[in-house]
């Protein structure tokens, strides 16, 4: 390893850094307030040396990670992400964390996550995906049950305990079928197999649709959905927010470069695979969700079915469809955090408010609170003046551009059937009030429903990205477009 | 710039009638009627300044502004004025007026809210007829769809829920259609450029195989017929116009619609004019079948508001009918149309709202012999009753009139057939009059009659409709070029229904007789 390898690691050694600090820090002395702005920082800094890192960039570091345009992109989302999730995290658990011990190890849990994130992002060998996949998946399975006096976030961690162990087990059987015929462990390596091979071998295919459930489990693709709504439900709400946005957007950036490397889109096997997911998670997402009262399990379903949308873009294939996954992926973690930021800091005044009764006439109390619920799930919907409309023009563009006319038309009808449940949603924002039981309690009970700046400050930036990347998107666009060609031209180069 | 303006008065006013709440109730609507006002100042200004809108057409724009948005699509901020849209950015901002008056006492609760919606809608709605850029009509044809979703579902009658969810879940299925058709067509223009292009005079000259085009020419279609109304994509329409508040009525009626008709006449008659060609008679049957369903239905019909959200469909097929029969005349008679029935259904729905208003009521079984009781109410009824049903002398006539006369060379079948519309909406308006105002009195309760406001305002629709009526030159001259040149390539393309020398030579026949007197 030379100066230039650690430039270009520098995100991923920064972070590791800090979190042992991190952890020291804890041992030392636990302070709540301390070492939430301590992990706040972190992420903060080793977001400042994604420009640094990107002199050196594109740079294969080891043979386990590259390290171009498209990983530091995403280590970009995924650390803004971690930063809101952050933000958000402070007002709730001091609200929902009755017992003050052991507060502090949350923000440690997250910022390792964080880092496995980022090891996703720049992994390019089997090994340095299952690393990253585990010290994320292992790190959200403490937090998700983190609540631990609580029987849904505990109930939730096992699930989500036992989704891991699943899909590892998955993963590194397929692992092991694809390196039985590549002997290889490289993404490429076990591409290149198949590209001078007359045929694909059987093994191989069933290795690599073994690795593809695996990713399918975690990004809770249709029929791999059943923990997301549970899971979703139990978690504690600024966790569920970095499971929808964090732990999908990494593996994302993962399966990009996997189907790049590997040349997937080339077996027809594969394509219709893919076809398959990309339908039926639309569809059930869709479905489940029409008749969810319970605001969670709402966005829970309709995450699904974002994937599915996702899915149809990364079939379109080249690089238009990079750009479009890239860019719905950014656009979708923007809209997820506003919507989940807002169940945050609603619940932050006592009590999971994730049913939805909960928000009838919300408007007419905290107008703020709900225009910013209203904006994202509007996002979410595809409408304009969002950023969520231009992810879904995007989703579209790239499916037409590749003639994939059914699997657009689906995205079309499960756009449509998707607004039935968001509007609901939004209608009740904006029915009648119920009954005011606050009211009563007088100007005290107001003080303590002020919300705090941290929560404002990271919700009114979502709130921008979201109608900032809806209005004027040209430059996001140039960033994901620059990322894209590294990310195909890397491909090409590397040894 | 002053495109720009047109839009953003509204747009910009709409917190700020919002805010307006605080300093007294009826603060919020007079911001809003000031800021429609401007915008209603403005246009006429641009078209009386600008005497080029006389004349100009074939392609060039009399006003238009062009900035770049998202080079990487070919999108731009590019904005255009023509005789059309003129004519309907006016009705706009006048409708607008109506439906604020006509909510005046209507509206008590979350008034600065309400007036709010109304102007964001309103700037969408003018978005939508100067956008000459696909995308950038897109992004405006969805923005109006919000806050016109929030004005029925949060002042909208009992059943405003159902409504609403209906009417969003309709039009956005066929705005999700008419968008991959627009990325489509910027699509094949990247395969035959180069680089993607979402501008109205690129795609023009953008050719298309037939088989895309036939399929893009159906999503364009079917996008805009849902504004409209025609059946089989009508369901969504009488809810709608039922349930929403007095004020959102008239605009979904007025001007919502007048946005579906727009996008035909600017984008899918012009852009496929080869395949519209052979596709014009199954549209016009449409119209026939929608005029005629529209009537019948409307005869049968107690729910006040539910007879003139039917008579809003016949009228609107009148409207397809002319739209698609490829003669000048009949597109004169279609632009005509629009202007006619956006005055006379606004007047309509601001006289059934103020009957809701007094008597709780929108079934007509419950009412009779209002005349006694309310007689400005009742002879501004009679009154847009006659217009409704195309008595001569008003402006819905001249509009039916045209098209019919236009359309009967290109398909004489479906022309008689329309034309019995005409007689049943004499049934359908006087049965209304009938069931309404006269006959025995069942309503004993006292009823004050119209405020001086609304009946001036229902006055000045009348007299716009006498104008209109008498002389329609206004309209039609201001027009002319547009449907020029929408007509051309019809007459260009081999595969003709009509004879064109003869469509031409009818249409000077008859504007040079419109304009002798």
């Amino acid at each position: 390893m030379i100066l230039e390898d650690f430039v270009a690691l520098s995100p991923i050694l920064n972070l590791g850094a800090f979190s042992l600090v991190t952890m020291l820090a804890i041992a030392f002395r636990r302070h709540h307030a301390r070492i939430a702005v301590f992990a706040f920082m972190s992420c903060l800094l080793t977001l400042a040396t994604l420009p640094w890192a990107a002199t050196a960039t594109p740079r294969a570091v080891t043979t386990l990670l590259v390290v171009d345009g498209h990983a530091l992109l995403y280590m970009g989302l995924v650390l803004s992400a971690t930063m809101v999730v952050i933000a958000l995290s402070y007002r709730y658990l001091t609200i929902q964390f009755h017992e003050l011990e052991g507060v502090e190890e949350y923000y440690l849990l997250l910022l390792l996550a964080t880092f496995g994130g980022l090891v996703l992002t720049a992994a390019v060998h089997f090994v340095s995906f299952f690393l990253g996949l585990e010290l994320l998946g292992l790190s959200l399975c403490s937090l998700i049950g983190y609540l631990r006096t609580r029987r849904h976030p505990l109930e939730a961690a096992v699930k989500y305990l036992l989704l891991s162990i699943t899909a590892s087990a998955f993963l590194l059987f397929g692992m092991a079928l694809l390196y039985f015929e590549s002997g290889s462990m490289t993404f490429r390596g076990v591409g290149a197999i198949v590209k001078q091979a007359q045929a694909v071998p059987g093994l191989w295919l069933g290795g690599f649709v073994l690795v593809l459930v695996g990713i399918a489990l975690k990004l809770g693709l249709a029929p791999f959905h059943m923990w997301i709504p549970d899971v979703y439900q139990g978690a504690p709400t600024p966790i569920t927010a970095y499971i929808a946005t964090v732990s999908k957007g990494a593996l994302v950036a993962l399966l990009l470069r996997l189907a790049t490397d590997v040349g997937v889109l080339e077996l027809p096997p594969l394509v219709h695979l893919f076809s398959l997911l990309a339908v039926a998670s639309m569809v059930t997402g869709n479905v489940l969700a029409l008749l969810q009262q319970n605001v969670k399990r709402l966005l829970a379903y309709s995450s699904i079915t974002h994937f599915g949308y996702v899915l149809v873009a990364l079939l379109a294939g080249g690089p238009a469809a990079a750009e479009a996954v890239t860019f719905y992926v950014i656009v979708y973690c923007a809209m997820t955090l506003g919507a989940f930021g807002v169940v945050t800091v609603y619940s932050s005044e006592g009590g999971e408010k994730d049913r939805v009764e909960d928000y009838q006439g919300l408007f007419w109390t905290r107008p703020w609170l709900a225009a910013m619920l209203a904006l994202s799930l509007l996002s979410l919907a595809g409408i304009p003046v969002t950023a969520g409309f231009i992810g879904k023009f995007y989703a579209i563009a790239a499916g037409v551009d590749a003639g994939l006319w059914w699997l657009v038309l689906a995205l079309i009808g499960n756009s449509v059937v998707s607004l039935y449940y968001y509007l609901r949603l939004i209608v009740t924002l904006f029915g009648e009030e119920t009954t005011p039981a606050t009211v009563p309690q007088g100007p005290q009970a107001q003080a303590g429903e002020a919300t705090s700046w941290t929560a404002v400050f990271s919700l009114g930036l979502v709130a921008s990205i979201i109608v900032l990347l809806g209005v004027y998107p040209e430059p996001l666009i140039q960033l994901i477009r620059e990322s894209v060609s590294n990310l195909l031209m890397v491909a090409v180069q590397r040894p | 710039m002053i495109l720009w303006l047109l839009i953003l008065i509204p747009i910009l006013a709409a917190p700020l009638a919002w805010m307006g709440q605080q300093w007294s109730r009826n603060a919020p609507r007079w911001i809003a009627i000031g800021t429609l006002s401007v915008d209603c100042l403005l246009t006429l200004l641009l078209l009386s300044q600008d005497h080029s809108v006389q004349t100009s057409g074939h392609g060039s724009w009399l006003v238009e502004s062009h900035s770049s948005w998202i080079p990487r699509w070919g999108i731009s901020l590019h904005l255009g004025l023509d005789g059309l849209s003129v004519i309907l950015i006016l009705l706009t901002a006048f409708i607008g007026l109506i439906a604020i008056v006509a909510s005046w006492t209507e509206i008590q609760s979350r008034v600065g809210f309400f007036h709010c919606n109304v102007l964001l809608a309103m700037g969408g709605v003018i978005g939508v007829f100067l956008a000459i850029d696909l995308f950038l009509f897109f992004f405006f044809w969805e923005l109006m769809l919000i806050p016109m979703y929030l004005l029925i579902a949060i002042w909208g009658h009992a059943h405003r829920r159902s409504a609403s969810f209906k009417f969003f879940l309709f039009t956005q299925a066929g705005s999700l259609l008419l968008l991959v058709a627009i990325i489509a067509l910027a699509l094949l223009h990247q395969h035959a450029t180069g680089r993607p292009s979402f501008d109205y005079a690129d795609l023009m000259e953008l050719t298309v195989t037939h088989g895309m085009a036939w399929w893009l020419m159906l999503a364009f279609l079917i996008g805009f017929v849902v504004k409209l109304g025609a059946p089989p994509f009508h369901s969504w329409l009488p809810d709608t116009y039922t349930e929403a508040p007095t004020g959102a009525s008239i605009i979904f009626a007025g001007i919502l619609a007048k946005t579906g008709a727009y996008g035909l006449l600017r984008f899918t008659i012009p852009l496929f004019p080869g395949v519209m060609s052979e596709f014009a008679p199954i549209v016009m049957g449409l119209g026939a079948v929608g005029i005629l369903y529209g009537a019948v239905l409307a005869c049968c019909q107690t729910d006040i508001k539910r007879l003139v959200a039917y008579s809003s469909i016949s009228h609107m097929g009148f409207f397809l009918l002319g739209a698609f029969a490829g003669t000048e005349l009949a597109l004169q008679g279609a632009v005509m149309q629009l202007v006619a029935h956006g005055l006379s259904i606004g007047a309509l729905f601001m006289l059934a709202g103020a009957l809701q208003e007094r008597f709780q009521t929108r079934d007509m079984r419950q009412m009779g012999g209002l005349w006694g009781m309310t007689p400005r109410l009742a002879t501004m009824a009679l009154f847009f009753a006659c217009a409704s049903l195309g008595l001569p002398g008003l402006a819905n006539f001249i509009g039916e009139f045209l098209v019919l006369f236009g359309s009967y060379s290109a398909q004489p079948v479906l022309t008689i057939l329309a034309s019995l519309g005409m007689v049943m909406a004499a049934i359908y308006s006087l049965g209304m009059m009938q069931r309404t105002f006269f006959g025995q009195q069942r309503e004993t309760r006292i009823a004050s009659d119209l405020s001086n406001a609304a009946f001036g305002t229902l006055l000045l629709i009348a007299v716009l409709q006498i104008w209109l009526g008498l002389y329609p030159k206004t309209v039609l001259i201001t027009t002319k070029p547009v449907m020029n040149m929408l007509v051309q390539p019809v007459v260009a393309s081999p595969n003709l229904i009509h004879q064109p020398s003869e469509s031409v030579s009818f249409s000077t026949i008859f504007t040079s007789q419109v304009s002798a007197p």
